[in-house]
């Protein structure tokens, strides 16, 4: 009892005066899970709308196999990426080892397939009769793919927000590849579990809080947009 | 017939202990031989010095087997430990980059640090308060120097994978002698500086003291002590190592004083 009563005045304390570890870990949370969102946007969201619209040969396979990407389990990422990153690995050359850049790219391997089929579910949920409505109209396939997008905007919304909601709280790739090095790559979760290992209660309350505060936000954006979009 | 030479099956001994006697396999090793012959079972937890104390302090094992005097003697003198015996040892010793680009090869520890500190090479130090992190920080403290980032980098993992992070950054690093060369295949590192007088990486086992920590089972505790301190297990310590690295990575030092070993 007495443990956790003097962590959380202490979590208290340091969330007060702003103590330096603990936004340099919410910082390189943000930065590396939003820019392996980011990238998961920019490329899953025109495959997802390709698989979702497309009439190919291999689109249920695809789409299967996204399915089975936002089951990766991320220690398994993480341990392909490490050995891709090393020094001895195929891209050794980058000396990403220990790095951010190798944080994201595991991370982004674990957002991707979630952005890709959440999206390839959304443009299936607008009307079909729209598509062709816009080709009887004279629109290329292309423009009105783009319509479709537009159309299930708030649904892609909801799958950015999703695969970053799984990399934010994510430990076992970020661990591995990262090297949790302090002011660098030590994010929230693993910051966490290196302050708790080490009986610092306090610290781990702390940056325990600010996670929650972040997937807190996260969520209330996502049910916001779903919430919008309902017909009124 | 195999039954009857069995030993009678005990109960499980809750052993604490650390990275380094983990990484280098001899955990593993001992805690194997230990069921074998005395019908206990082992379950270790495995953290760094400072965390193993805390989690004995919370009753959560009941001996601990560490490597940092200074945190245990406060423990005694707490009253958390009812015995304290000198199991093994093996010393620290400076690792760094082929190439060696702070030139600390040779050098004293305290010579190299400086070295480390001017050419400001890339050092990684574990920064988690485990038996390894103090040897170095008490290190620095001799040199009178406050290294910083960036190019002192503080890993936050385990022994094992911080050698990693030394040798993916080309950096230098405080190790202990055990998971360096448990590990240094796997390695592009170097040895840099052994120090002489030797720079000793002791460990001693603890058994709790039920007076003071109820959770703790003092019959499971001293069937722990006494194995690791019986021939068979120093037998077993001083032989680690040997067949699959060619050197022991620890050497036994049951009976010994600390005053002995240098």
């Amino acid at each position: 009892m007495d443990l956790i009563v003097t962590g959380l005045a202490d979590a208290v304390a340091r969330l007060a005066r702003l103590d330096a570890d603990l936004l340099q870990a919410a910082e390189a949370s943000l930065t590396t899970s939003g820019m392996a969102t980011l990238l998961s946007v920019i490329t899953g969201v025109p495959i997802g709308t390709a698989i979702g619209l497309g009439r190919f040969r291999g689109r249920t396979l695809l789409l299967a196999l996204a399915n089975t990407g936002m089951g990766f389990p991320p220690v398994v990422v993480g341990l392909a990426v490490a050995v891709v990153v090393w020094r001895s690995g195929p891209l050794g050359e980058l000396s990403w080892s220990c790095t951010r850049q190798a944080m994201i790219l595991a991370q982004y391997i674990l957002a991707a397939p979630t952005v890709v089929g959440l999206t390839a579910v959304a443009v299936q949920s607008v009307d079909p009769g729209l598509r062709l409505q816009l080709l009887s109209l004279g629109a290329t396939r292309r423009q009105a793919m783009w319509i479709f997008v537009q159309e299930a905007r708030l649904p892609i919304l909801t799958a950015a927000m999703a695969g970053f909601g799984a990399v934010i709280s994510e430990i076992g790739a970020s661990l591995m590849v990262g090297c949790n090095i302090r002011g660098d790559t030590r994010i929230l979760t693993t910051a966490i579990a290196l302050e708790t290992s080490k009986g610092e209660f306090g610290a781990a309350f702390g940056l325990a809080f600010i996670l929650l505060v972040l997937i807190f936000a996260v969520n209330a954006v996502t049910t916001w947009a779903q919430q919008r979009q309902r017909p009124s | 017939m195999l039954a009857a030479c069995a030993p009678q099956a005990r109960g499980e001994v809750r052993v604490g202990t650390t990275t380094t006697v983990q990484d280098s396999g001899l955990l593993d090793v001992l805690v194997a031989d230990f069921e074998k012959r005395t019908g206990w079972r082992a379950r270790a937890s495995v953290q760094g010095t400072g965390a193993v104390l805390a989690v004995a302090r919370r009753g959560d094992v009941d001996v601990v087997l560490v490597h940092e005097p200074a945190q245990e003697l406060a423990f005694m003198r707490e009253g958390f430990g009812r015995r304290r015996e000198l199991v093994m040892f093996n010393d620290f010793i400076l690792v760094g980059p082929p190439g060696d680009p702070a030139a600390a090869k040779g050098k004293s520890v305290e010579e190299a640090f400086r070295a480390i500190a001017g050419a400001r090479a890339t050092f990684v130090s574990r920064g988690d308060r485990s038996g390894t992190d103090v040897a170095e920080k008490a290190a620095w403290q001799r040199t009178g120097l406050a290294p910083s980032s960036p190019w002192y980098l503080e890993s936050g993992v385990g022994q094992a994978q911080s050698l990693i992070v030394a040798s993916e950054r080309k950096a230098y690093m405080l190790s202990d002698r055990g998971t360096f060369f448990g590990r240094r295949n796997a390695l592009a590192l170097e040895v840099m500086v052994e120090p002489s007088p030797r720079l000793l990486n002791l460990y001693h086992v603890i058994a709790l003291d039920t007076a003071k920590v109820p959770a703790a089972n003092a019959k499971a505790a001293d069937a722990w002590v006494e194995y690791v301190l019986s021939p068979d297990a120093q037998r077993l310590i001083a032989e680690f190592g040997k067949d699959r690295f060619g050197v022991a990575l620890f050497e036994a030092a049951a009976g010994k004083r600390e005053q002995d070993l240098r």
